[in-house]
């Protein structure tokens, strides 16, 4: 975990005088220049690729621009997609603030899109309309905190690194989550294992006549919300310094233990939320063995943003598109589906490289401070 | 400046700088410094925070190139290009700050750095290192986890490590500001049969009575540049008040005004009668109920750390209580067990009558305890975070910063602009982050965030660590003000002389246990001293 991505608020202070703001634009633009440029590389490594395999790269970039973004409809699914991202990109910024590597998100995101399946339809009809949606959001978003919180207990009690057992967990739940659909769940009326449907138009409600539900604002809340609580609160505050440095968080008399359940806690519900969110608003049912595997996508992506809720959202949109787009050009260009992949991967490589670049820089002007103490 | 000082040895030079310049960013950190350093010697370099010091030791230590000039070894010029390639041309360096690998043990730290294709061997290894730790007077347990050492034996550690391969040149930053009296004789003594064996010494300190027992040669930097030094033959024929005078001529003479003169006056008159001044001045407070009491308190630990042994102390408001005792003997324990950083197994604490054995750091701190840390950048600060947070760290939460949780960084960062004003803390700006400013100022940062106006009884943790002499004068010179506020302090130190100058009563931690208390006085020292080795333990 980098350890200048931590958030206070500086620019946009009514005290701070001209001489600070400059350094302060200076900053930003950097800051941008680091996401955009791993960007930009690998569309270029991406193009001289797909050169090399005889495609034309300008057609295939132009084509993925524009069903991802130029048409209204491509436009709509790429929309659609950023809600489950972008409320398991909150739940991440969360845990990776306070220095806890929630890597279990699969698990935690298919078990409450499992619940959401298996309540809405059972619900549906006995109640109103708005309460199974939000009785089935909120038991997701329940079951994806309790998955992490054997995690969170074992880290906060024995010190037990959280990788492994988050992971672990992520398994154990993905195989659950297929259990239930398939032993317990399943809808007796369907050839394929797959949960009972929830019918459309009990679905959560749509934009605007448009095909984005409005699960897309749940998200959006989420991630501004979670970037408010990080930078503007206490709660936020201590989950910083329990992060940034947590000799400090215990010198500073900060319970350190219940900080690490109750941001496992939240991180894992938002992730559980988007699992709820992405069935009701999109699939209506969950299938057997059907798992996106979000998580290992978000990841990086979180870290691209350097934690930052506006960052996520602006590359949220980006990544669903380029899924977008890449799917239609597949068909059309001849590039395979998972052509994308390849140059999310590139973005990730250059993003560590530039990083490393970036760090070496401020590591020698440290021994600089260093040696002038 | 920068004209060679020392004139033609009968003996060539083993290391020589030759008018080396080093700029970074906005500053000129040396300026056409030349040095000799000659095997069989040890040469002392001086001068103020940023005046260069550390520089030059980077330099020599292939952390950085110079700019201009060059560095010649053997009377060959050398391009250290890489701290690997000077260990490989015989320049061992012990830094100011500790380099080690905490989870690893001491045997694992010393093997670290050899090709990666040898294979580690453990014998060979455990043996030198027994011979090393012999030649140090210091015992380490092979197998201990670094982590769990306490920083002077971890600093014992990272001296045997310097001199791991035989090293030609050793530079030493500050070795002895963590270590004991006795750790300081017994380094001496180290150093002495180096010398002998005709190693070329170099080491950076801070305090002249050191210097002086320590040198062979003075060297002073002063903003950058070689303001002057003081040759062997020169040193050995001065007095101790000579040397001084001189040290502090070189160090802020040519400083413009009157606080230049008057600051070197103020040293120069502390390190003279070293102390027992401060103590006398203010009175003592006629209030006879302890503000602190701790009853038999005992602590426990982990393998390496020593643990309290029923501890009792009782402290007056407007008191200072220094402890003394070589480094290890569970101060930290101590300091952490009153600031409630670590349960009590025993015993009890009461502030002000009040029980507050049970509550943790946030009900200390609403009792008034505070506690200064020695480990400032470990668990003092959050190095990125910025000054006015960590100003604030022990109140997150707190109205009225906050209020329904929410933070008013409004309001924090004016407070922390009045804080950094009234504590002279130097900081571009109150969005800094800390782990960017000067040790002495992190120390201010700590100072102010813990002596505030709610404070009662504060314990401090090696306050003047590492600090220069302005720094150290200004941190010791806040506790006394605070116990003439009324507060109660309890300064913890390695420094006999620190705590004779500020405290009212000494006591003495030997192996966990309280040995005794001494009055400050006449023979203090003397008592002190037997009670810091064990025999008068019993």
């Amino acid at each position: 975990m980098t350890r200048e991505e931590l958030t206070e608020p500086d620019a946009g202070s009514a005290v701070s005088s001209g001489a600070v703001h400059r350094p302060a634009l200076r900053a930003l633009l950097a800051a941008v220049l680091r996401v955009l440029a791993p960007i930009a590389l690998a569309l270029i490594v991406g193009g001289l690729a797909l050169e090399l395999l005889g495609k034309d790269p300008l057609a295939y970039y132009g084509f993925v621009l524009e069903r991802g973004l130029l048409r209204f409809g491509g436009l709509e699914e790429t929309v659609t997609r950023m809600a489950p991202l972008l409320l398991i990109a909150s739940g991440l910024i969360v845990a990776f603030r306070a220095g806890l590597w929630n890597l279990g998100s699969d698990g935690q995101f298919l078990l409450a899109a499992v619940t959401a399946a298996a309540l809405a339809p059972a619900l549906s009809g006995a109640l109103p309309r708005a309460l199974v949606l939000l009785i089935a959001l909120l038991a997701g978003a329940l079951v994806g905190a309790l998955w992490s919180l054997l995690p969170a207990l074992l880290k906060a009690r024995f010190g037990l690194n959280e990788i492994i057992t988050t992971l672990m967990m992520s398994f154990l739940g993905v195989s659950l989550s297929n259990v239930l659909i398939k032993l317990v769940l399943r809808d007796p009326s369907t050839t394929v294992p797959q949960t009972q449907s929830l019918p459309v138009e009990e679905r959560l409600p749509r934009l605007f006549h448009t095909t984005v539900h409005s699960g897309l604002l749940i998200a959006l809340v989420a991630v501004i919300g979670v970037h408010f609580v990080m930078t503007r609160t206490a709660f936020g505050l201590r989950l910083q310094v329990l992060g940034a440095n947590r000799d400090a968080a215990v010198h500073a008399g900060l319970e350190v233990g219940r900080l690490i359940v109750a941001a496992f806690t939240v991180s894992a519900a938002l992730i559980g939320l988007g699992g709820a969110v992405e069935v009701l608003g999109v699939w209506g049912t969950v299938r057997a063995d059907w798992n996106p595997a979000y998580g290992s996508l978000v990841v990086p992506l979180v870290f691209l943003a350097r934690l930052n809720g506006y960052a996520v959202i602006a590359l949220t949109l980006f990544f669903s598109a380029l899924m977008t787009g890449g799917e239609s050009a597949a068909r059309r260009v001849g590039v395979p589906q998972h052509y994308v992949l390849v140059l999310v991967a590139l973005v990730l490589l250059f993003l560590a490289l530039i990083e490393y670049l970036d760090r070496r820089r401020p590591a020698r002007a440290q021994t600089v401070m260093g040696s002038l103490a | 400046m920068g004209a060679d000082l020392h004139p033609a040895a009968a003996q060539p030079a083993v290391a020589s700088v030759r008018q080396v310049s080093k700029r970074f960013p906005g500053v000129l950190a040396l300026e056409r410094v030349s040095l000799e350093l000659y095997a069989g010697e040890t040469h002392i370099l001086l001068g103020e925070n940023g005046a260069g010091k550390s520089t030059l030791v980077s330099l020599l230590a292939g952390m950085q190139q110079p700019d201009e000039g060059e560095i010649w070894l053997r009377g060959q010029a050398a391009r250290l290009t890489s701290p690997r390639r000077a260990r490989d041309l015989g320049i061992g360096v012990v830094y100011q700050q500790l380099l080690l690998v905490p989870s690893l043990t001491v045997l694992e730290n010393l093997m670290l750095g050899g090709p990666w294709w040898r294979p580690l061997r453990r014998a060979a290894a455990l043996e030198r290192l027994e011979r090393l730790s012999g030649l140090l007077g210091t015992q380490l347990d092979p197998q201990a986890r670094v982590g769990a050492l306490s920083l002077g034996e971890q600093q014992h550690v990272e001296i045997i490590r310097a001199l791991w391969r035989e090293e030609t040149l050793l530079l030493l930053d500050e070795p002895t500001s963590m270590l004991t009296p006795q750790g300081v004789a017994d380094l001496r003594r180290m150093l002495d049969g180096l010398k002998a064996r005709g190693t070329a010494l170099v080491l950076i300190t801070h305090k002249l009575p050191e210097a002086f027992a320590f040198g062979d040669r003075i060297s002073v930097l002063r903003q950058g540049r070689l303001a002057g030094g003081i040759e062997p033959a020169r040193l050995a024929a001065m007095s101790d008040e000579e040397r001084t005078n001189t040290v502090l001529e070189l160090m802020f003479g040519g400083e413009v005004g009157a606080s230049g003169g008057e600051r070197a006056r103020v040293i120069a008159e502390r390190e003279r009668v070293a102390g027992h001044a401060l103590h006398q001045t203010r009175k003592r407070a006629a209030d006879a109920r302890p503000l602190l009491s701790v009853k038999g308190v005992s602590t426990s630990g982990n393998r390496g750390e020593m643990t309290l042994k029923a501890v009792t102390l009782e402290l007056g408001a407007g008191e200072v209580l220094g402890i003394a005792g070589v480094d290890g003997n569970g101060q930290k324990h101590l300091a952490e067990v009153i600031a409630g950083q670590r349960p009590a197994r025993a015993g009890q604490i009461e502030v002000a009558g009040v029980d507050v054995t049970r509550g943790r750091v946030p009900q200390r701190r609403r009792a008034g305890v505070r506690y200064v840390t020695d480990e400032r950048l470990g668990e003092g600060t959050v190095g990125p975070l910025s000054v006015a947070t960590n100003l604030v760290l022990k109140e997150i939460g707190a109205a009225p910063l906050w209020r329904h949780g929410i933070t008013d960084w409004g309001r924090v960062h004016a407070q922390a602009r009045e804080q950094i004003a009234t504590h002279d803390i130097r900081t571009p700006s109150e969005r800094t982050p800390v782990a960017r400013l000067s040790g002495g100022n992190i120390q201010k940062v700590l100072l102010a965030r813990e002596l505030d106006a709610a404070a009662r009884v504060v314990v401090l943790n090696k306050p003047t660590y590492g600090l220069d002499l302005k720094n150290q004068q200004l941190a010791l010179e806040r506790i006394v003000s605070a116990a003439a506020r009324g507060l109660a302090l309890i300064v913890i130190s390695t420094e006999l002389e620190e705590l004779l100058e500020v405290s009212d009563r000494i006591a003495v931690l030997y192996q966990g246990r309280l040995a005794g208390i001494v009055d400050n006085g006449a023979e203090a020292e003397r008592r002190i001293g037997l009670l810091m080795t064990g025999a008068a333990a019993a």
